[in-house]
């Protein structure tokens, strides 16, 4: 069963999997030319660069790789012409686990990016652009390189785009299997050739010293993608799609226990988590029940199937009221999930039923930070490590009645104390299952073990 | 009378074809601002090559790009796709992480393991070198998420990613493997 259905569900919107799934479709040039590609870039070469950032500003375009940032804002932080060389990395790391939206546009429609890149290097005033793709694509890595070969002996990469005078080029740099690489300072580091331990915050932004100590955007693979198509639609029929603050369309890749796994492409907000599960993703297996949905990547905290959340809601009268809901009921939407305390993250939604055993399923993602954490800071180093082997000694059946508590302290005691969001990244899933799972949590610690294998 | 028990092994650099030496020096071409940023294309041509990297490696490609050796030695050990040892002809990564490990990976890693005569068990707590087969044509570990999770589980056979395996259709996935060395642009 592909991932990416070739029917969209009648709930999607594709845009960034627009072409991909036509059938016939293939990542050159002239099929990308013969589906209207590189308009975007010719109609931005029109404008003034200053006119593009305020467009973007206007689609309230967030960030799709996990911290939702606003494009706009990010790209406002660049002084257009303050004599400084600029620079654009493109993060197609997309290491976050749950999450696998990137892959496609990386391997069925690398010209979609390298427009965007173009486009958003117009605007920047940049010169040299990075798409970092991590090593276990190493088939991408190959697709997109050829696709900007071809893209420089057309003109729409090199010198004097378009035969506008504007030079800009750009290269793949492939990273080597580290999670790490994902933190937008690491992978500035990753490329500078050095160890990739982020950099100490402030400055925050990479804006203001990014890659060789110069100004510089790293943007998602997907949040580049959308560049193009917010030139083509104008932020009006873009910014429709979304909600106030999350404008145009989402990638949300499905995984775990439902019937049809896969990547859908949806208006921000435009379906609930509930919709999502059972309409577009099938539900779950037979005579199974929802347990538990982590809902935007790995480190997202993970929602319980029955818990209620409390949202506040503007009533008609403009007073603001609590509405309490399932969480099949939340939006997919950045700002509905922040206020049910998780988030949309990178959009890897990851569903568990109630044959899973959540303390199994907390080891294995503890595996996972303990083996990534980059060892800069201690909390982290320490902590991720002892967390897992919290986790595995009570799966082993050696566990105590206080673990559940120790495990807390230790995931407080990292997050919040560390250079990069890593710190909050592994403690989130442990004090989350902790938190909403406790009786699972005692009685594994009491030592009744498990007998399902996640 | 001494014997010998391992015989020298002749040094990486020693054997340096030169268009390696040509593809390298293309990839240095790519930074423009920054010989040093391109240590890890040059660590992935040369693993690509030799299919680990020595000391001899590392040397060598520091001396190329005016660094101290410990500059490249300390993305060869904290980098997880870097080897200092040789692994088997083929190389199976299998997806280890949460939407793999609902979907089973851990009986495809075990099916593959018993199919390549690789103790599982050991082949979790290796160190150094690459869990690999008797007769070295293979080498199975377990590695982090492949961002494949709505086809999950899946594996990387070199460059080839397989999706949906079971522990029944793994085996296979020995048979069909071309020995190719992973490949960087």
């Amino acid at each position: 069963m592909p991932a990416l259905s070739p029917t969209p569900h009648p709930k999607e919107r594709r845009i960034i999997f627009g072409n991909l799934t036509k059938p016939g479709y293939a990542p050159d040039l002239d099929t990308y030319l013969a589906h209207g590609g590189y308009e975007s870039l010719r109609k931005a070469l029109a404008m003034k660069p200053g006119e593009i950032v305020d467009l973007v500003k206007a689609s309230n375009l967030r960030g799709r790789g996990g911290a939702g940032f606003p494009c706009g804002a990010k790209w406002g932080f660049i002084k257009y012409d303050d004599g400084k060389d600029h620079y654009l990395v493109v993060n197609g790391d997309e290491s976050e686990p749950g999450t696998f939206k990137d892959r496609y546009i990386l391997h069925q429609d690398p010209h979609q990016l390298i427009e965007g890149v173009m486009i958003a290097c117009f605007a920047l005033n940049i010169k040299l652009a990075y798409i970092y793709i991590r090593c276990e694509f190493p088939q991408a890595a190959k697709i997109v390189w050829n696709a900007i070969q071809e893209a420089r002996a057309k003109g729409f990469v090199g010198k004097n785009i378009l035969g506008t005078g504007f030079d800009c080029d750009v290269y793949v740099h492939q990273g080597a299997a580290a999670y790490i690489c994902g933190e937008e300072t690491s992978m500035l580091e990753s490329l500078e050739g050095k160890r990739p331990y982020p950099r100490i915050k402030p400055p925050y932004f990479p804006a203001v010293l990014g890659l060789y100590m110069k100004p510089t955007v790293v943007n998602n693979v997907e949040t580049i993608c959308h560049i193009g198509h917010i030139l083509r639609l104008g932020p009006e029929e873009y910014t429709k799609m979304g909600t106030a603050g999350d404008g145009g369309t989402r990638t949300l890749g499905v995984s775990g226990d439902v019937m049809r796994p896969g990547a859908y492409e949806l208006p921000a907000g435009a379906v609930t988590l509930g919709e999502l599960i059972y309409d577009i993703c099938g539900g779950l297996r037979p005579g199974r029940k929802l347990k538990a949905v982590i809902p935007g990547g790995s480190s997202a905290k993970v929602l319980r199937g029955d818990e209620k959340i409390k949202l506040k809601e503007k009533q008609p009268d403009g007073s603001m009221a609590d509405r309490e809901v399932a969480i099949t009921d939340l939006r997919m939407d950045a700002a509905t999930l922040a206020a049910a305390g998780t988030m949309i993250g990178s959009g890897g939604v990851i569903v568990m039923d109630d044959s899973r055993n959540m303390v199994q399923a907390l080891n294995n993602l503890n595996q996972f930070y303990a083996h990534e954490s980059c060892g800069q800071c201690t909390p982290c180093r320490e902590g991720s490590l002892w967390m897992a082997k919290m986790t595995t000694r009570m799966l082993s059946g050696d566990g105590v009645v206080n673990d559940p508590a120790v495990l807390k302290n230790v995931a407080d005691n990292i997050a919040g104390r560390t250079v990069c969001a890593f710190g909050e990244a592994c403690s989130w899933p442990t004090q989350s299952f902790v938190l909403k799972f406790p009786e699972e949590f005692e009685e594994v610690a009491r030592g009744k073990i498990p007998a399902a294998a996640v | 009378m001494m014997t010998e028990v391992n015989p020298p092994q002749a040094l990486q650099a020693e054997k340096l074809p030169a268009a390696l030496i040509a593809e390298m020096e293309e990839a240095i071409t790519h930074y423009p601002v920054s010989k040093r940023s391109a240590s890890l294309p040059l660590l992935h041509l040369w693993q690509n090559h030799f299919g680990y990297i020595d000391d001899s490696g590392v040397q060598w490609i520091a001396a190329k790009l005016e660094l101290t050796p410990i500059n490249v030695l300390e993305l060869v050990t904290f980098y997880p796709w870097f080897r200092q040892q040789a692994p088997g002809k083929t190389i199976i990564r299998v997806c280890r992480t949460l939407s793999c490990a609902l979907a089973g990976s851990q009986a495809v890693h075990d099916s593959l393991c018993r199919a390549a005569k690789i103790d599982p068990e050991a082949a979790k707590h290796s160190h150094g070198g690459l869990p690999t087969s008797p007769d070295g044509e293979y080498s199975i570990e377990f590695v982090e998420c492949l961002a494949s999770c709505g086809t999950a589980p899946v594996c990387l056979v070199n460059d080839e990613l397989h999706e949906n395996v079971t522990p029944e259709s793994a085996p296979d996935l020995l048979k069909s493997a071309t020995p190719n060395p992973q490949s960087a642009i």
